[in-house]
Order: C-alpha cells, then structure tokens, then sequence
C-alpha cells in the first residue's frame, strides 16, 4: 500500500444558498481545491463524490456522471466518476475510496468531495427524506424522525450516566464559538446556554439548538501519493488511516443504544492503522449532527470512559482553548451539515488546522481525526490525518 | 408507502408476526430471513409475539414529518418485546406519562393515511400495561 497525502481542499460557504444551484456548488468547491493544489483539471484520474440524496432533495440521479460533466472532464479526459452514498457518512467514504484508489496504485491522483443541496424542498420533504438515513420501513414508517432517534439515544444515556441539560448545552454553545470563528460557517453568531434550554422543543430532551440545520453546500479535497505530494505543495498533510465500519440500520437493533459500536470499532481500527494513542492526537472534527452525537463521539472514538464527555465540555477540555479541542470547525452544529458534504469538511478543516490556516480558530495541531457518521451510527468512518 | 409495500408487511404490522431461529433459538422483530448468528445453518420460522414488553428509551416527537405531523405531540419508543427483540413502535399515552421501564402492552392502531384519499396505514401501537 502506498502513503497518501491531501495535497488540496477546497470548500463552499455553508448555509441556505438560494443563488447556488446543486452543480454550482461543487463545481466552486473543486476549483477551489484544483486551485490550492496547483493542478489542472486534466490530471485527475478519478473522482469519488459523496451524496445521500439528491434523487429526493433535487430530483438528479447519476451524479458523477453530471459532475464530471460540468467540471469539464467528460467530453475531454472521459474520467471516472464514481457516487458513494452511506447517508451522512457519504463524504468520509467517498474520501476513504480515493484514498484507497491512490494506495493501491490504481489511481495517481483523485478528487474526493461531497456535495448536498438540501434546500430546494420544503423542510417536511427534508426530515422525511433525512428519515431514510434510518430504517425506512421499521423506524420512519412508525413515525421516527432523526432527530427522535438522537433523542431516544440522549434519553437512554441521561438514564444512565451523569449528564446534564446545560452540558448538552455547553456542546452547542462551543460550536457556536467556533462557528463564529470561520468564515464558511452556517451560523457566524455566539450564543449562549439559556438560548438553548429555552429554544422550542424538536424531541424530548433535544431543542432546536440541540440540532444541527438543514445546509448547501459542497467540500472537495485532492489526493495523491505521499512520494508525489512534493510536487505539488510545500504543506502535504499526510493520511495515517482510513477505517470504516458498520453496525445495525435501527437503533434498536443495537447492542447499546448509547454506544456506536461502529464508532469503537472503526477508532480502534484507524488508531491501529496510525500505531498511534489518543494522546498522540490534537483536535478532533466529530460528528455533532445533535449535541448528544458529540458527547457519545468523544466517548467511543475512545477519548475518555463513557459519561464523562458532558464534564470534560463543561471543563473547557474541548474549546478551542481546551487540551483536546472539539470540532473547531463550528461541527455540524454551527457551520452547517450538508449532508455528503459534510465528511468532506471535516477533512478540509483538519487539513487548514494542520498547516495553520485555521485563522482565529486555529489551534496548535500537527495530528487531527475526522469522524463522520451515517444515520444513527450504521456506517461510520475515521481518518487520522498528520504533518 | 405504496399499497403493495404496504401490504408485504401486513401480518407483521397488523399482528407482531416475526421470525425465531430453530437453531439457536433467537427471536427477530423486525423479522429477519437471514439468521445473522447461525447464517447458513440457521433455520427461519415465523413466531407470533406475545405483544407485551417494557421501554428501553424514548421520546415525545413535536416536529414530525408530513405524514405524521398532526399527532404531535407523540410518544416514540424503543420497546424490548419480552422474547427478546427490541423494536421502534409508538406508544399511546399522554407524554408526560411515559417513562423509561414502563411496562407496555400492544394495541392495533391507524398509523397514518398516504394523503387525504390514499391507504389507510394500520399497525401496531403500544398502551401502558
């Protein structure tokens, strides 16, 4: 297997992006990352694109097809242009595949993005159609929508271990920090914990600033090898494992509600990969698509013991300022989850912290794990990046 | 839901009709076909649940989709069955009545409609024992 390295990245500004239509999105966002590589478009080999659901959010199937189209190399280079979907874990496997691609010689250099545009239909069609990241027949058809799937996870956890209200809250207001903190984010303001505790209620116990929001946008990074990145760019970060696994489509299937088994598994495989420890790792890009989905991330990526997340955020251990800084991005929360794209910005964001472009969000990083999670954790991937 | 796919699922839905494994004797709701512990050498039969069991977890769901958004406020639970398997299912009391561990039984409910002149959707809900 050869060592593989993002030599690019690029990324939209998230938010509802009435001016942008689905193609304009990741056509901005790999011309972004082709421009920060310094590479033509003709060298590509292949692109990998992570989508959940354009079919439903935009009524356009085939999307490499499309997307190589109007990035200009279907009528010249004729590239490969593959869609992967696991809901939202579509753009932590769509990077995963490229890095495969280049490791194992089959591709030289390849595009890994992602790209939802989620608000060209009404918002019942949206949490109808994010209800299909579940299990259709069995969840949704009785009437689950996502964010009750969370909330069931927070009610069992809340049972069980000792968290509080205001320590959901402070993953919110956390996130809100640092989404303030970069230009792209969704939500650019700070908030507070009463604006929590006081936002109306989605599904017992999560409010709507437990939630994170319906987005466009779209994320592109460019892979090659780590013996070619030299070419490319002086700053090549370094991918040190790229491990994925799955677990049962309904929660309740679960061995452990509170518990994403895949999560576990795939931290354990990633760090196996890496031959690195926790402590070797410097901030984390987690999947915070509820304020619960944090607390249970940094537990089962193996961070600390299992109800002990809610303190360690009420202690500042993961603010930016904190030991162990926790989606300085804004996560999903603050700076939007279109969903394939989503996977995708985590690694644009770690990959900015690494090389020190982070702006006033930066942290003092030189390793970063991306956890990107599909619907309740039925497909999970983790990427340890590294300079 | 198309009627078709609808009426696949009927015995299950209608009257809790899973499936056990006569081979190592695990129960399934949602059915499963494919014994994922013995695989090929599971056997599938179809087993008629009790319908009684209690809350693992749950919620009161105040946004819900389309088709579900004038029962809001609801009570969604995941509730063990006890033979064994858990499954999502609603359960019909007033939401501040419901806790983790309460004891439910099953009860045949209207669902949901597929708009104003689509099927009916009947199924399975849960009351307090």
């Amino acid at each position: 297997m050869r060592e593989v390295a993002v030599i690019g990245i690029g990324c939209t500004t998230f938010g509802e992006k009435w001016n942008s239509s689905f193609r304009d999105l990741f056509i901005e966002a790999g011309a972004r990352a082709l421009e920060d590589a310094g590479l033509a478009g003709e060298k590509i080999d292949a692109l990998f694109i992570g989508n959940m659901s354009a079919g439903r959010f935009v009524e356009q199937e085939h999307i490499g097809a499309l997307i190589a189209d109007y990035a200009g190399l279907a009528t010249t280079t004729h590239i490969p242009a593959t869609r992967v979907e696991a809901a939202c874990a579509s753009g932590g496997l769509a990077f995963r595949q490229g890095v495969t691609a280049v490791a194992s010689g089959m591709s030289e250099i390849v595009v890994a993005a992602g790209v939802e545009k989620m608000t060209d239909v009404a918002s019942g069609t949206t949490v109808a159609t994010l209800a299909g990241a579940a299990d259709r027949e069995w969840e949704a058809f009785i009437g689950a929508t996502f964010p009750g799937l969370y909330a069931m996870i927070a009610n069992d956890y809340m049972h069980r271990y000792p968290l509080t209200r205001e320590q959901l809250a402070m993953v919110a207001v956390k996130n809100h920090y640092n989404g303030a903190r970069n230009p792209i984010a969704q939500f650019q303001q700070e908030i507070n914990i009463e604006t929590v505790i006081n936002s109306s209620l989605v599904a017992d116990p999560l409010r709507l600033y437990d939630c994170s929001p319906i987005t466009d946008g779209a994320a592109a990074a460019i892979l090659t090898t780590m013996e070619r990145a030299r070419e490319f760019t002086d700053t090549p970060v370094k991918v040190l494992a790229s491990a994925q696994a799955s677990d049962s489509i309904a929660l309740h299937d679960r061995r452990d509600i509170s518990t994403l088994d895949a999560t576990v598994v795939a931290a354990k495989r990633a760090f196996r990969q890496a031959g690195l420890e926790h402590s070797d790792v410097d901030m984390l890009e987690v999947h915070d698509c509820f304020t619960i989905a944090e607390i249970c991330a940094i537990e089962d990526l193996g961070f600390c013991r299992k109800g002990e997340a809610g303190k360690l955020t009420e202690e500042g251990v993961t603010s930016l300022q904190g030991d162990l800084p926790v989606n300085t991005s804004g996560g999903l929360k603050a700076c939007g989850h279109p969903v394939g794209a989503t996977g995708i910005k985590q690694i644009v964001e770690v990959v900015q912290q690494l090389r020190g472009e982070a702006g006033r969000r930066q942290v003092d990083a030189k390793v970063g794990l991306a956890h990107n999670v599909g619907g309740t954790g039925a497909t999970v991937t983790v990427h340890i990046l590294g300079v | 839901m198309s009627v078709a796919r609808f009426w696949r699922k009927i015995p299950q839905r209608y009257n809790l009709i899973g499936t056990k494994c006569d081979n190592c004797g695990r129960y399934f709701f949602p059915p499963r076909t494919f014994c994922p512990v013995c695989r090929r050498n599971g056997r599938i039969l179809e087993h008629q649940f009790k319908g009684t069991g209690k809350v693992v977890t749950y919620t009161v769901i105040r946004a819900a989709s389309e088709q579900f958004e004038h029962f809001t406020p609801y009570v969604l639970a995941i509730i063990q069955l006890d033979e064994g398997p858990r499954l999502t299912a609603q359960v019909a009391c007033p939401p501040d009545k419901a806790e983790i561990g309460m004891r439910v039984k099953k009860v045949f409910r209207r669902i949901g409609t597929d708009g104003s002149s689509g099927v009916i959707h009947y199924g399975t809900k849960f009351v307090p024992e």
